[in-house]
């Protein structure tokens, strides 16, 4: 006992209380100590996606920031291990040379926050399981893990996966630690499946008002065999100048005519691809009588990078919502949200960002029940500084709660890490 | 097989049988209840025929709230239950015991809905693989994971084992390719996960019952995504001299960043024996022959499969056939896909392992398989999903003879130690079952599955359901959820630890 405490009394502590270990024994070790003395304990990365749930009220914090480096990368193999807080960055800039990237297109959470690139780390992109724009075509965050280390509430050292794609030896932990928000197990090192660049990509662009057309194209555009990878609508309501503006500097393309709404699609592949692909769906969606232009790939390549930034909410002060609803329902929702709203739908209909005024808490309860009655789920991303903490910032029935009561206690019988984040009594 | 270890048996269970059965035929429609020897032989094993067990009774629910009324009953009155689809599991996920109930999905074998709007089909877990397809197929869309047994196998089952197939290189397996079940607990709680929408909130418990082996709970709903037929679909069989070469065309294939749809190899030992069995116009001579499957526009797969030449050009290989037309694409698959009955003609029995390697690897394992199969003087045929590294060798035996049982289980888990020893896993694709229990701790420590079975244990805090199954029974903990060891004594001190 005495040899573990001064192995712990070793892990610096800043007068934060905040322990900075520097390997994963010396995580095991912390979380040992803090299961002992029963201590809520918030688990940090870098921060930039902190924002993000519950806040928490614990005596002490776990910063796993030191736990960085790539610690295998095998481009041929198709897969990249990191220590758990390797930063985005250095991980795609890795993949980059070998034409390689997160085919799920990770997105910088940092622009809505601060209005500034600030991509954080592997670990909090896990944690959080939110995907770009690709999302609807090659799965979310959780379908690119092949594994993970990490410590459970109790101090061990657990893994499951491994690094080849095909597997199903024991139950898949790297699913339920996936969004579960540092609630279950600081990771310590992660595998990821990387997939080669596609070469180019072009964007298609449709300038319309009518939003049925919107939901009539999103489901067209989801059953061809064109195989788009991104499929956004950007609505040109409500008017508001601040939002006008933003839109105008986000979207400034030579060939995208920004005034009004408009649709885009991607595509992806190289040059005779694209253009194979482009002719069909001429045909396929009737752009011939549609006015529409084409981004070539120096616009598109932006183009979807903007998007996956969030950059049309950009340092944003007001409450921002993230809504997952069946495609089919976007008719309704789009109608619902008329000229109230700031918002845009990625994901071929799937996906709602929206933004609720500050001082409108109140109509965030009335999406919720919108969304909830169109068979969705809701988090609220962002909160303004007026945001009532009663509101719950997930979504969840009362039996899931109980199975997932159920699940953390098997992860951290204590509550340790980050209770709160996600739900009360989690 | 050898002999298996199954849970102790709850003496109270088989004495108050009569009492059990009296009140399953009051919870559902009492013909739905077998417990008659005749009834119920043809329930004593799944896929891996070589193990038999006799169930307490076959139960047949029709609705979820039947299957939530059996378990609530089960659970207080302390039942095993044991669930099973269509059975053709290869791993044993289904084998019964004398002391429990085997929960049959048999009679839950409709789509409930197609909903193209959405890209989903909602279906009851026991339709078929192929059904799902069969049922959207006339607006050219497909449900992608194709195991095998695609044409018998329920999606239940697919969900609870997470299948994968040939395909699953380039589309994901059965866990990428769903939106959202529903399961009924131990207790008799029923809880819907997911729905029509992609991922959901809050903890991924779809990811986690995905792939648990029917541990956790009983799938009595799924919802599963549809694709839209690829404009174009060509394939290309490829001949190698030498099994060295064609592994290594097949793992350049990979890093040059060409995904195929789906990659298979066969060694020469099943070359000739499906071409023997269908015809299907193999190159013979060859050691080694790898089919690639591209799919996407029509000159994409084109300028693909010139790469795809190239490289194997460049690996030296012996032939290659490029397939003209959608006929003759199926033909090349006809052999693949008759790869285990051709192996039934070979020798009176086979036993298919299913590990899984780093794509690199390939050539090595091969090679090792090979050395094996010489030192332990029984047949091999390899079949592999080439593209993910799952590998599926073929060990040929007579099961009649009791020193060939033997030398073949051996022969299995040295094959299978090799995969981790290569960096990879005990099963890629067929599940752990009773099959690879004993194995589960050349890849996991004592903490690992402690962490697994703490999991297990908050779901079903009794292990009543499909207990024996994944986790090595030969530990104390598996049963209690703890470990125990006793004067530092343990049973079976032949068997590793961890």
């Amino acid at each position: 006992m005495f040899t573990e405490m001064k192995k712990n009394s070793q892990i610096f502590q800043d007068s934060n209380n905040t322990y900075y270990p520097e390997d994963e024994l010396q995580v095991s070790n912390v979380v040992k100590e803090l299961y002992k003395k029963n201590q809520p304990t918030e688990l940090i990365g870098t921060g930039t996606k902190n924002f993000i749930g519950n806040k928490i009220q614990s005596a002490k914090k776990l910063s796993l920031s030191k736990l960085a480096g790539i610690v295998e990368y095998l481009p041929h193999e198709l897969y990249i291990k990191v220590k758990a807080n390797t930063s985005l960055e250095l991980v795609e800039k890795e993949l980059e040379k070998n034409n390689q990237e997160l085919a799920f297109e990770p997105i910088d959470f940092g622009f809505i926050e601060s209005g500034k690139s600030n991509k954080g780390t592997i670990a909090g992109y896990l944690a959080c399981n939110y995907a770009g724009s690709r999302r609807f075509k090659v799965g979310s965050v959780r379908d690119h893990i092949l594994g993970f280390r990490g410590v459970n509430g109790k101090g061990d050292i657990i893994k499951s996966g491994g690094t080849v794609v095909k597997n199903v030896t024991g139950y898949d932990l790297s699913k339920i630690v996936a969004g579960s928000f540092g609630t279950l197990v600081a990771l310590t090192e992660i595998t990821l499946k990387v997939l080669p660049k596609k070469k180019l990509s072009n964007t298609i662009t449709i300038h319309t008002e009518n939003k049925k057309l919107i939901t009539e194209l999103f489901e067209k555009i989801s059953s061809s065999s064109s195989e788009i990878s991104g499929a956004v609508f950007i609505p040109d309501e409500p008017v508001d100048e601040n939002y006008e503006h933003n839109k105008e500097m986000v979207f400034k393309f030579n060939d995208l005519k920004f005034k009004g709404s408009f649709l885009a699609l991607r595509v992806e592949g190289d040059k005779i691809s694209i253009d194979e692909k482009i002719k069909a769906l001429t045909n396929e969606l009737g752009l011939h009588k549609l006015n529409s232009t084409t981004l070539d790939v120096h616009q598109s390549t932006p183009f979807w990078k903007k998007i996956n930034n969030l950059e049309i909410f950009k340092a944003t002060k007001n409450n921002l919502l993230r809504a997952v609803i069946p495609p089919s329902k976007g008719n309704k929702l789009m109608k619902y949200m008329g000229n109230k709203y700031k918002y845009y739908v990625d994901w071929c209909g799937a996906l709602y960002w929206i933004e609720v005024q500050a001082k409108k808490n109140n109509k965030i309860v009335e999406i919720k029940k919108m969304i909830e009655e169109l068979e969705g789920y809701l988090t609220i991303i962002k909160t303004s500084k007026e945001f009532d903490y009663e509101e719950t910032i997930f979504t969840v029935d009362d039996i899931r709660l109980l199975v997932s009561e159920k699940i953390k206690k098997s992860f951290d019988p204590k509550r340790i890490f980050n209770p709160g984040k996600m739900y009360r009594g989690i | 097989m050898s002999e298996l270890v199954l849970p102790k048996i709850n003496k109270e269970t088989i004495s108050k049988k009569e009492y059990i059965f009296k009140n399953l035929a009051k919870i559902i429609n009492p013909e739905n209840v077998l417990s008659h020897a005749d009834e119920i032989k043809p329930y004593e094993t799944d896929a891996l025929a070589a193990y038999t067990q006799t169930p307490l009774a076959v139960v047949m629910p029709e609705n979820t709230e039947e299957v939530s009324d059996i378990l609530k009953f089960c659970h207080a009155e302390d039942i095993k239950v044991v669930p099973r689809g269509a059975g053709t599991g290869l791993s044993g996920g289904a084998l019964p015991l004398n002391d429990a109930i085997l929960l049959s999905l048999g009679k839950f074998n409709k789509i409930i809905e197609i909903d193209f709007k959405n890209k989903c089909v909602v279906t009851q877990p026991g339709v078929t693989n192929l059904g799902i397809t069969h049922a959207v197929q006339h607006k050219n869309f497909y449900y992608a994971p194709d195991p095998s047994s695609q044409l018998a196998c329920s999606i239940g089952g697919n969900v609870a084992e997470n299948s994968g197939g040939v395909h699953s290189l380039k589309y994901g397996t059965t866990t990428n390719n769903i939106l959202g079940i529903e399961i009924v607990m131990m207790d008799g709680t029923i809880c819907r996960i997911g729905g029509k929408t992609l991922d959901q909130e809050g903890y991924d418990l779809m990811g986690l019952i995905c792939g648990s082996e029917g541990l956790l709970g009983v799938i009595t709903e799924v919802t599963v995504k549809i694709l839209k037929n690829p404009q174009v679909v060509k394939a290309a069989l490829i001949g190698f001299p030498s099994i060295e070469e064609g592994g290594n065309a097949a793992t350049e294939i990979i890093s040059s960043g060409i995904v195929p749809a789906g990659m298979e190899i066969m060694d020469k030992a099943l070359i000739e024996a499906t071409d023997n069995f269908s015809k299907a116009g193999y190159p013979r001579d060859a050691e080694l022959l790898l089919i690639v499957e591209l799919d996407g526009t029509e000159s994409e797969v084109d300028e693909l499969l010139k790469q795809v030449r190239s490289i194997c050009e460049k690996n030296n290989c012996s032939s290659l056939k490029l397939s003209k037309n959608e006929k003759e694409r199926l033909s090349f698959w006809a052999g693949r896909k008759a790869a285990f009955p051709a192996c039934g003609a070979l020798a009176p029995d086979y036993y298919c392992m299913d590990g899984s390697i780093p794509r690199g690897k390939l050539a090595e394992a091969l090679l090792e398989i090979k050395r094996l199969s010489e030192k332990y003087k029984l047949p091999v045929a390899n079949c592999f999903h080439a593209g993910d590294g799952n590998l599926h060798p073929l060990i040929m035996f007579d099961g009649s003879n009791k020193e060939e049982l033997r030398k073949t289980e051996e022969f299995g888990a040295e094959i299978l130690k090799t995969c981790v020893r290569l960096g990879g896993v005990i099963t890629g694709e067929h599940g752990v079952g009773v099959e690879k229990r004993e194995l589960m701790c050349e890849m996991f420590n004592n903490d690992d599955i402690q962490q697994q079975l703490d999991i297990k244990k908050s779901l079903d805090e009794k292990n009543l359901l499909n207990p024996g199954k994944v986790y090595p029974i030969l530990r104390k903990c598996a049963e209690e959820g703890r470990i125990h060891v006793h004067r530092n004594e343990e049973k079976f001190p032949d068997l590793p630890r961890f």
